[in-house]
């Protein structure tokens, strides 16, 4: 007997495994269209000539090493503001603050997740790159440092948010072991309850990089777009060009075919790799406590 | 009493969605099948000036609709030879590599000259220096002077501003002014110039940096700025850029502003182009701060 109850079951558990597997399968075909466009590459560009320092593709300079560290730098300047802000931020919402100011702390920090980065892009223009060229004597306050700050800005709500979430799962067990054990207050947060919660801490961390490295309205506007190679640490006062920007600014011009419409998708797969590698890290961490955890608890 | 709400909301979405469908459909009946499309697209230096032209035209053709989008001369450009604009605004000529592509993909362009322009170069107003000649500049840009106290200003250092390399007002400078009119000549910009994605990144920073300079096309200019006398070589007046200097030929950095079709124009795109050539349109050109071809 059929009944309705049984084909109604099959078909929503089709579609259900149906979208769960498209997802896949959109990734790996966007990946695949990058690698098609992309290739090319290889075989029109001679490799001394891409990692070359300079990026002047209307004359063929096609040198992308500029791009890549531009976005490194960023990249690494705005996780070394985000990850401490956003960790003490979290542990003071979810460990620290009374209930009346977590509840306007915690949307608060939505509500600046929630600006678009264009606008906080202005606002750097217009506000901030002014008042850190004083601040700082610099030549322009359009440089990496800028860019970091605004996309710290941009990464922190993903950071406290997923931290915070956490740090409240811990058990209230592990504290109050702690506590009764006779650990001050902040003994117990930082060697008990913050390493118990590690796994979705640098869950936190690795999805505010991922937010950071592809970021591009925002570094577009206020990094100054210059291709320079790093020079020390003080490069870091001055303005680059990240990978981002340059597909942005870039991608309207090109002809299609041409050598510079294949390094531009060049450069689109080796972001798409570097996400690759920050969330497939991500996820071995996070294996990797879980096993731990298991071993523990078996 | 689930269901009875169940479908009350399908009821509700129905009712809502048939009312989109109605809208549209009137909004089909009003645009007849006789609307003409004219797609128009590329230098930013001319956006404002299409735009403007644009409306002008359809306040007294009520049946044609043309759209302007910006995105720079090279965007517009790779746009016609693709075949998907009807006319492509350009600060700059065509380069004979894009004439190749073009005649590869069976279009072949016809040039308009539609207005001219003049390169304003541009620093803060309270910098002390005012006039340079074309050397100096090309100096400046690509590197070789590094300081404001080397041309006798303060001691502070040069912040150079840019457009983006698809901006043909970029080409044009680097041609005329870096490259001092010589094709033979390889100088390149400094690697330390920052490509700012629009004019008003430039305006903007020049208006809050003192160190910086920075050039773009005269209609760009607001009067807060300080625009720089050019003389072409060192022993030369120096001179403002003003429609007299331009249309006199004596300011040595002013341009022709083109517009691009595929092949001899005709029908709506024809008239468009006729238009633009009337006192009326040429008219516009003088106010929006560039220089029109024809005296009005």
């Amino acid at each position: 007997m059929f009944k309705s109850r049984d084909w109604s079951e099959f078909v929503i558990t089709r579609i259900i495994k149906l979208t769960g597997y498209s997802t896949i399968i959109f990734v790996v075909l966007i990946f695949f269209f990058l690698l098609n466009e992309g290739f090319p590459t290889f075989i029109e560009v001679p490799f001394a000539s891409l990692i070359s320092d300079r990026w002047y593709p209307i004359e063929g300079y096609y040198g992308i090493l500029p791009l890549l560290i531009g976005s490194l730098v960023v990249t690494v300047g705005a996780t070394t503001i985000a990850i401490p802000v956003g960790l003490c931020t979290a542990i003071f919402i979810s460990e620290i603050s009374p209930r009346w100011l977590r509840d306007i702390l915690k949307p608060a920090v939505e509500i600046l997740g929630g600006i678009p980065s264009v606008v906080l892009g202005f606002l750097g223009i217009i506000v901030l790159s002014p008042y850190l060229r004083v601040l700082l004597n610099l030549p322009t306050g359009l440089s990496a440092f800028t860019g970091a700050v605004l996309l710290a800005a941009m990464s922190l709500p993903t950071i406290v948010s997923i931290a915070d979430d956490a740090l409240d799962a811990v058990p209230r067990s592990y504290r109050n072991a702690s506590l009764a054990l006779g650990a001050t207050d902040w003994q117990t947060i930082w060697n008990v309850t913050v390493p118990a919660a590690r796994s979705g801490i640098l869950t936190a961390f690795m999805l505010g990089i991922g937010r950071t490295i592809g970021e591009t309205m925002t570094v577009m506007m206020v990094t100054g777009n210059a291709p320079v190679l790093f020079k020390g640490f003080l490069s870091f006062l001055y303005p680059v060009r990240t990978m981002t920007a340059t597909i942005a600014a870039e991608m309207g011009e090109v002809a299609t075919g041409s050598i510079h419409y294949h390094i531009l998708f060049f450069i689109g797969i080796i972001l798409f790799l570097f996400s690759l590698v920050i969330n497939i890290t991500a996820s071995a961490v996070v294996f990797r406590q879980h096993k731990k955890v298991e071993k523990i608890l078996s | 009493m689930q269901k009875f709400i169940l479908a009350g909301f399908v009821f509700l979405i129905w009712m809502n969605g048939g009312c989109i469908n109605s809208s549209g459909r009137n909004d089909q009946d009003i645009s007849s099948s006789t609307d003409k499309y004219i797609e128009n697209k590329g230098s930013d230096t001319i956006v404002n000036l299409a735009l403007a032209w644009a409306e002008e035209y359809q306040k007294s053709n009520q049946d044609t609709r043309v759209s302007v989008t910006g995105g720079g001369s090279g965007t517009g450009i790779a746009a016609l030879i693709n075949g998907t604009v009807d006319i492509a605004n350009a600060s700059r000529r065509m380069k004979s590599e894009e004439y190749e592509n073009a005649e590869a993909n069976g279009i072949e362009p016809h040039e308009f000259i539609i207005a001219k322009d003049a390169i304003a170069v541009i620093v803060n107003h309270a910098n002390p220096i005012d006039k340079l000649t074309l050397e100096q500049i090309s100096d400046i840009y690509s590197g070789k002077i590094r300081n404001w106290s080397v041309l006798g200003g303060e001691d502070l250092p040069i912040v150079l501003l840019s457009r983006e390399t698809n901006s043909g007002t970029h080409v044009y400078f680097l041609e005329e002014v870096l490259r001092l009119g010589d094709k033979n000549n390889p100088t390149l910009f400094s690697r330390d110039t920052l490509l700012l994605p629009s004019s008003e990144g430039i305006s903007s920073e020049i208006r809050l940096n003192p160190n910086a300079i920075g050039y773009d096309g005269l209609g760009y200019v607001t009067p807060d700025l300080k625009v720089i006398a050019i003389a072409k070589d060192p022993g030369a007046a120096y001179i403002l850029p003003t429609p007299e200097t331009v249309i006199g030929n004596t300011y040595p950095i002013a341009r022709d502003l083109y517009m691009y079709t595929n092949g001899a124009p005709s029908g709506a795109v024809e008239e468009y182009i006729n238009w633009i050539f009337t006192p009326d349109a040429q008219n516009i050109v003088s106010e929006l701060g560039f220089i029109p071809i024809v005296n009005p």
